[in-house]
Parts: C-alpha cells; sequence; structure tokens
C-alpha cells in the first residue's frame, strides 16, 4: 500500500509537470527537503497560499476602485507573479504575465478578465497539491515517519 | 534576524572563521560566506533561504530593507554578500543597492521576475554584480561566491600594490596576487582582508597589515556634516585634516575623512561629466547613480585622485568608479592614507611645494610633501614621478630617511592612483617612469614604486619584472617608512644593485638587477599599505633602516647585471636618494633617474648620469611606464634616459605638466583598463 500511494504521488507529480501546472522550480524545492525538513516543500506551499491570498485581495481591491491604478496593479501583480514562481506554478504565472501585457496598456477590461483567470488556476493548483501532498502523506505510511516522504 | 544556521551543514562558528586567517581549507570554500538576503516576499525569501543553507552559505534572512540596512551597519563585517530583491514595499531594491555599496562596499546581488532588460540594466548601473531572475535556482546561488572573491581579489590587489604585502606568502611570491584564483590564495588574502577588516579598529598600523581602516559607516547625517564642512573650506581647498576638524565628530579619523573626499570628488566629478540630474551633492552623493563605492574603499585612490586632480574626465571616472564599485572594494586603505597625506593632487600648491617640500619632507615626515609642490593639475603620472623623485630621494639618500619615507608614500600613492592603470593612462603622459604597475596592478601607480612594481613584476623576468622590481624597491625603500620597517628590511632591495646600476647605464640592466633583487624583497610591495597609515614616525625609522639596508645590500650585491631594466621609478629612486647626497634635488627628474643614479650615488655617484637619467625617466616620458608591457622597460629606460635635462625634476615634471602631456604620449595600452571600455 505504501508503494502504491508513493506511486500515485510520483505519478500525480508527473501529470502535474506534464500539463503544465508545475515546473522545474517545483522539482528544486522538493530536492531541498532533507532529513531536517522533511515538510520543506508542503511548508512553502502552506506559505505562498497564504501570502497569494492576500496578494490576490490587493489585486482585487484594486480592480475596483475607481479609477484604476494600473501602476498599483502592475506592482501587486508583479509580486504575485515573482512568489507564484518561486514555487513553480506555471500555470500561474502565464496569466500573470497576460495580466501584466494588459496592465501595461491601461486595459481595465483585459485586467479583470485575466484576473479571473488567474484566480482560477491559483484555486486549481492548490487543490491539486493539497491531493499530492495528501498522497504523500499516505505514502509515508501510518507509523508518520515525517509523513512527507515525497516520491 | 540572527545568522542562523539551523538546517545547513555549515560550521556554526565558522563564519569568521571560516573565512579566516587561511584557515580555511580550500576545499571547504565557498562553505561559510555569510550571506545577507533580502525580499519582501516570505515564500522566495525561505526558498532562498533554504537554498542558500543548501549551499553551506550561512544565512540571514530579513524581509524589510530597513532592517537589512540596520543589520549590515550593526555588523559591519559580519556579511559577505547582500542578495536583494528589486521590488519591495519599504525601500526601492536599487536604492538599497546604492546604500550598502556606499556605506559597506558589499557585492550586491539583484533579483527580480521581471527580466526586462531596463531593469538589468539598472541593476548594472547601479552596481550590482549580478542580476538573477526569479525563480532563482539554486544553480545561480552556488556561484555567488565569485563576486565575493572577485571583490576581495580586487582590493587585495590594491593593497597589495600599496605596498600591503605584508603577508609573508605573498611575499614571496611576489606573484601571488595575480593568481587568485587558487583557494589556498583566497584563504590567505582572504584572511587577510578579514583580518584587515576585523583589525580596523584597533591596529591600523599593524606591521603587517594592510590598510586597515576602520569601516565608517557615511550616513546621510554625516555626510551632510562632511558636505558643509568641505563647502566650508572650498572644494578644492578642503583637506581632510580641516574637514575632520571641521565636522568634529569623535571616532572619525582623517583617513576616513580622505577616503570620502576622494569618493566625493569622484562623485562631483562624475556629476559634471556624467549628468546633471544630481542636483543635490548631498543627496547625490550618498546614492550615487554608479554606485559611487564604498567611502572606506581604497578604491578611490586612484579613480579618485584622478578625478579630483581633474585628470580624469569625468565620465571615465564614473566608468572607473563603476568598475571599481563593481569590483573592487579595498581601495579604501591606500586612498585614504595617500591622498590624505599626501595631498597629491589638489591640495596643495604643487610646484613652490614641491621642491621644497621634499626636501622638507626629508626633514619633515610628512609625507604629503612632496607632492605638495605638484600642482593639482599635474598629471597624475607626473606626479607619480614627482613622487618618485621624491621618493628616490629619499631613498637614495640614507640620511634623508624621512624623505624618502615621504616621498615613497607620496610616490605610492602617486603609484597606487597610477596603478589604477587605466587611470594613468588617462592622465596621460605622466612622467611616472615607474608606473610600470603591473599591468592593471594599482602598483603602479604606486609607483612609488619599485614596491609595487616589484610586487608584480617580481615574477616575472623579464624588463617588466625588472621594471617592477626596481619601482618596487624604490618603493618599498621609499614607502615603505611608511608602514613597514620590517617589509623593507626584508626587502632585498635591488637598491643594493645600485652601485652597480650607477654602472649600467643602459636601464635594462638595472631593472634586472632590480627585479632580482625585488623579487626578494616582495615585501614591499606591502609599502603600499603604508600610504594609508604613513606614521611619519614609523617612516623615519623604516627609511633609516630600510635605506640603510637597502643600500647596504645593495652596495655589496652588485646588483647590475644587466638584465636589469632600469625602471625608472626604481632608477629613479635610487639616483635619486644619492642625488640627495649629492644635494640635489632633482627630485622629480631624479625620479627617473633615480633610479639609476641612485645606483650611481650609491656606487659611483654618476650624478649627472643619473640626473640625466632621471630627468629623462621623470620629466621627459610621461610615464613612460607603460601599464601592459612591462617588458618594455628597456625602451621605457631608453625614454627616461634621454629626455632628462638636468633640471629640476620638478620644474621639468612642471614644466611637462604645462607645456605637453608628455613628448611621448607612452603607448599605455591599458587593455584591460581603457576608461572606454569600462561601462558605467
Amino acid at each position: 500500500m505504501v508503494k502504491n500511494h508513493m506511486q500515485r504521488q510520483f505519478d500525480m507529480k508527473r501529470s502535474l509537470l506534464d500539463q503544465g501546472y508545475l515546473d522545474e522550480q517545483f522539482i528544486q524545492l522538493e530536492e531541498l527537503e532533507d532529513d531536517d525538513n522533511p515538510n520543506f516543500v508542503e511548508e512553502m506551499v502552506t506559505t505562498f497560499y497564504n501570502n497569494s491570498a492576500r496578494l490576490l485581495q490587493n489585486i482585487e481591491q484594486a480592480l475596483v476602485s475607481r479609477p484604476i491604478d494600473f501602476t498599483k496593479l502592475d506592482n501587486y501583480m508583479h509580486r504575485f507573479k515573482g512568489s507564484s514562481s518561486s514555487i513553480g506554478a506555471t500555470r500561474v504565472k502565464k496569466e500573470c504575465t497576460i495580466f501584466t501585457e494588459y496592465c501595461k496598456k491601461a486595459n481595465a477590461e483585459g485586467c479583470i478578465r485575466t484576473f479571473l483567470q488567474v484566480k482560477q488556476e491559483h484555486a486549481c493548483l492548490r487543490r491539486k497539491l493539497e491531493t499530492y501532498f495528501q498522497l504523500g502523506r499516505q505514502a509515508a505510511g501510518p507509523s508518520a515517519n515525517a509523513g512527507g516522504q515525497v516520491g | 534576524m540572527n545568522p542562523s544556521n539551523g538546517k545547513g551543514s555549515m560550521p556554526t562558528a565558522s563564519s569568521s572563521a571560516a573565512w579566516k586567517a587561511g584557515d580555511v581549507v580550500p576545499d571547504q570554500f565557498p562553505a561559510g560566506l555569510r550571506v545577507l538576503v533580502v525580499d519582501d516576499d516570505p515564500t522566495c525569501l525561505v526558498i532562498l533561504e533554504k537554498m542558500l543553507r543548501a549551499c553551506r552559505y550561512e544565512v540571514t534572512k530579513c524581509n524589510r530593507a530597513e532592517i537589512a540596512l540596520s543589520l549590515l551597519r550593526e555588523n559591519k563585517n559580519g556579511f559577505d554578500i547582500v542578495i536583494s530583491d528589486v521590488h519591495m514595499p519599504d525601500m526601492d531594491g536599487f536604492k538599497l543597492l546604492e546604500d550598502i555599496g556606499l556605506e559597506m562596499d558589499l557585492p550586491v546581488i539583484m533579483m527580480s521576475a521581471d527580466d526586462g532588460k531596463n531593469v538589468v540594466m539598472k541593476g548594472v548601473t547601479h552596481g550590482a554584480c549580478d542580476y538573477l531572475i526569479k525563480p532563482v535556482r539554486i544553480e545561480a546561488l552556488k556561484n555567488i561566491w565569485q563576486h565575493v572573491v572577485r571583490k576581495r581579489k580586487n582590493e587585495w590587489r590594491e593593497l597589495e600594490q600599496s605596498g600591503s604585502v605584508e603577508e609573508g606568502d605573498r611575499q614571496q611570491k611576489p606573484c601571488d596576487d595575480l593568481d587568485y584564483s587558487s583557494s589556498a590564495n583566497e584563504g590567505n588574502w582572504k584572511s587577510s582582508k578579514k583580518r584587515k577588516d576585523e583589525e580596523e579598529e584597533t591596529e591600523e598600523r599593524d606591521d603587517s597589515s594592510t590598510l586597515k581602516k576602520p569601516r565608517v559607516v557615511w550616513s546621510v547625517e554625516l555626510h551632510q556634516q562632511f558636505v558643509a564642512a568641505v563647502n566650508q573650506l572650498g572644494i578644492d581647498k578642503a583637506v581632510p585634516k580641516k574637514i575632520l576638524e571641521l565636522m568634529n565628530v569623535p571616532g572619525l579619523t582623517r583617513e576616513n575623512v580622505a577616503s570620502h573626499l576622494q569618493k566625493y570628488r569622484l562623485y562631483l566629478r562624475r556629476l559634471s561629466g556624467v549628468s546633471q540630474h544630481h542636483s543635490s551633492l548631498n543627496n547625490s552623493f550618498m546614492s550615487p547613480e554608479a554606485s559611487f563605492g564604498p567611502m572606506s574603499s581604497l578604491n578611490g585612490l586612484d579613480l579618485q585622485t584622478l578625478a579630483v586632480t581633474g585628470q580624469l574626465p569625468a565620465q571615465s571616472l564614473a566608468n572607473l568608479q563603476a568598475a571599481g564599485l563593481g569590483r573592487s572594494t579595498a581601495k579604501s586603505g591606500i586612498p585614504m592614507p595617500l591622498v590624505d597625506q599626501r595631498n597629491l593632487f589638489s591640495f596643495e600648491n604643487p610646484k613652490s611645494r614641491f621642491v621644497e617640500g621634499q626636501q622638507q619632507h626629508l626633514s619633515s615626515s610628512k609625507p604629503m610633501n612632496l607632492l605638495h609642490g605638484i600642482p593639482t593639475t599635474m598629471e597624475p603620472k607626473q606626479l607619480a614621478s614627482l613622487h618618485q623623485s621624491a621618493q628616490s630621494l629619499g631613498n637614495m639618500n640614507v640620511q634623508v630617511n624621512s624623505h624618502g619615507a615621504q616621498s615613497s608614500s607620496l610616490l605610492m600613492q602617486m603609484a597606487k592612483t597610477q596603478s589604477r592603470g587605466h587611470i594613468l593612462n588617462e592622465s596621460a603622459g605622466s612622467h611616472l617612469p615607474s608606473l610600470p604597475s603591473s599591468i592593471g596592478q594599482p602598483i603602479m601607480s604606486n609607483g612609488i614604486a619599485g614596491g609595487v612594481i616589484g610586487r608584480n613584476e617580481i615574477g616575472d623576468n623579464g624588463r617588466g619584472t625588472g621594471y617592477n622590481n626596481q619601482v618596487a624597491q624604490t618603493s618599498s625603500m621609499l614607502s615603505f617608512p611608511m608602514n613597514h620597517t620590517t617589509e623593507l628590511v626584508g626587502n632585498s632591495f635591488p637598491i643594493g644593485s645600485t652601485p652597480g646600476i650607477s654602472n649600467v647605464t643602459s636601464k635594462g640592466a638595472f631593472h634586472e638587477e632590480v627585479s632580482s633583487e625585488i623579487k626578494s624583497s616582495a615585501g614591499f610591495v606591502s609599502s603600499y599599505d603604508i600610504f594609508n597609515d604613513l606614521h611619519p614616525e614609523k617612516s623615519q625609522e623604516w627609511e633609516l633602516q630600510n635605506v640603510g639596508l637597502h643600500f647596504n645590500a645593495s652596495q655589496n650585491a652588485n646588483p647590475v647585471q644587466g638584465n636589469l631594466d632600469v625602471s625608472p621609478s626604481v632608477l629613479v629612486h635610487q639616483g635619486y636618494s644619492s642625488r640627495q647626497g649629492s644635494g640635489q634635488n632633482r627630485n622629480i627628474s631624479a625620479l627617473g633617474r633615480t633610479m639609476f643614479s641612485g645606483v650611481e650615488a650609491t656606487g659611483q655617484g654618476n650624478a649627472q648620469i643619473m640626473d640625466q637619467q632621471l630627468s629623462n625617466l621623470i620629466v621627459d616620458n610621461p610615464v613612460r611606464v607603460k601599464y601592459e608591457r612591462f617588458s618594455d622597460t628597456s625602451s621605457q629606460n631608453a625614454l627616461f634616459a634621454d629626455h632628462f635635462g638636468q633640471e629640476d625634476l620638478m620644474s621639468a615634471l612642471l614644466k611637462q605638466q604645462q607645456g605637453n602631456t608628455g613628448p611621448a604620449e607612452p603607448d599605455f595600452d591599458f587593455d584591460g583598463y581603457s576608461i572606454d571600455n569600462i561601462p558605467v
């Protein structure tokens, strides 16, 4: 069973990579895990989502305010993008780039539309990663040997 | 944030230990590198920290630029490198970059998710030593140590050139400074640098220590005080000593002020030449566009001095500055003292002073004097030559000990500045006879010669080497008085060869002699340090000791083997001193000749020849010293010899300076240092 879980986890990661949800950066993070930090990646992802929620909120507020401050928007998005890229959230990053382009052109509608995409990708990845880590915990087995044995 | 070794495998106490005093086992390097990472994004910050730890670095993270700055200020030498994000809420990353560069002179790496060319360019112009695109990969972080090494290396080189070769190992291998790639060397010089940093406060005059200057943080207030003082005195008359008095800041030393002044002048220069937008000097100065560079870094010496003297075009300065900033931090030690003591460039009324100065200097321990006489407009080279002559005077003349010391210091300074290689070139025709600052080695400027050159050249056996040696020698002789009396003694100056030299009219001979001698006297390079902390007292002693020693040695040595290219500087020194004895102050001309004459003087007293040589060296030949080519010593020598007349070096130099930039624009091909090439 353990093997099963591990295999499943591994496969899921493969799939996430192939579909472009995650990229090489995520792999790098996993490589940073060691005995001292067995759950490093999961911790990082958690940190990311906590932090990015705040950033998304800022963006949303900036989008609804009138007139729209595109400079501020650009600033927020830039930070959000940087944060997303640090965990390897590729699809999210792509949407961020599109958003930034609209932002530079002061295209409010484009920004709003893209922002919805950003949020969607952001949420979707979260779900997937949660599953992924869950698999990892399961793979570690009930003995709970530092649960996060990433396959 | 305290550096946490936590998860990494870094040795806890290692951060300083690892980088200290050559304890570092080469293969451990760069483990223990102390990194400060600044990023407002918590995710990135933690990831970076983890990655850096994985590289075995010692990491301190912080999410605010202000916190980072205060951390840096509190632990002046607590970090080796800083990595910072560009976009931060409380302070622009570039501003932080500038501040760090100004105050602490640490290498700074910028990073951002933005990979636009403009942003990257901004990083470059602000002096970042690298720019990483997020997400940052661990591979990119693995190599950041190179920036630290590079910077240290440049600093070290400067120190060395100014005669800071105090490390024994360095002495043995004069050319080692050129070989920084080996970790052993790195460990060594790193440790020396570390030691320098750590001992700055207390041991400025350490025997073998290089320029140890306490790291003064030039806060905005302090800088404003400084600027006020400078303005009050008048930018042209602002002397570190007076500025210091006016500022009346406890704990601030003249060296600090001098170094800062150099930077400031450089900065002004750059402002006027490069951009006009920095209206507020203060502001600009503190955070110049093109990273001014660490205040305390020696860096200033050559660039600044040049700038100050107006020799360098603003642009060049900016370039140099940028180049220097980006790279070298070390220069701090030397420029300060040099400027301070020597007043090379701007402060005094050169002509009158020079001549008198020399004599006075001879008696007084004030190194500056030598250069005083030098007109501010004097090309650095000229100054260098002046120095040299002064030095030679000092050297040659055993009695003149003080003089020698001073001259050496002057020369040293000159050399220092000169050494900047490119700077010299720019300045043109300086008569630095011994600018052989080995290619790119500041030593040249130290012109003083011998010390520097010796260092660089010691390795080479060619003329170039000889050249250097000679120069080195003289410098060592001269400059050492300043700092390392011990150094000098150690160096068997080729001066000994002086006697031989006299015989050898041809420069070539001398050179080789010297070079060989110099080789042994590797130590003198450390004389460059002397500049920083020239202690009149010390120099005095040194001179006596060293000079005597040298001469003695030389006398017996029968040095001139004929393989020496009489490096002007060396010769000059030599000759000079001897000349002194003869009561001739051809300081300047003597410079060129000193080497020759020195030799002669000691040996034979071929005053005539020496004079000629010196004058040739100094007067007519703008820095014949070809930076890039030492091997041209012979040709150089010839140049010197030919032109020198029997005139007072001073006048000759002055004349030169006024009349022409130098007959022979020496073909300085500063390949590497061409100012034009240096991107701002």
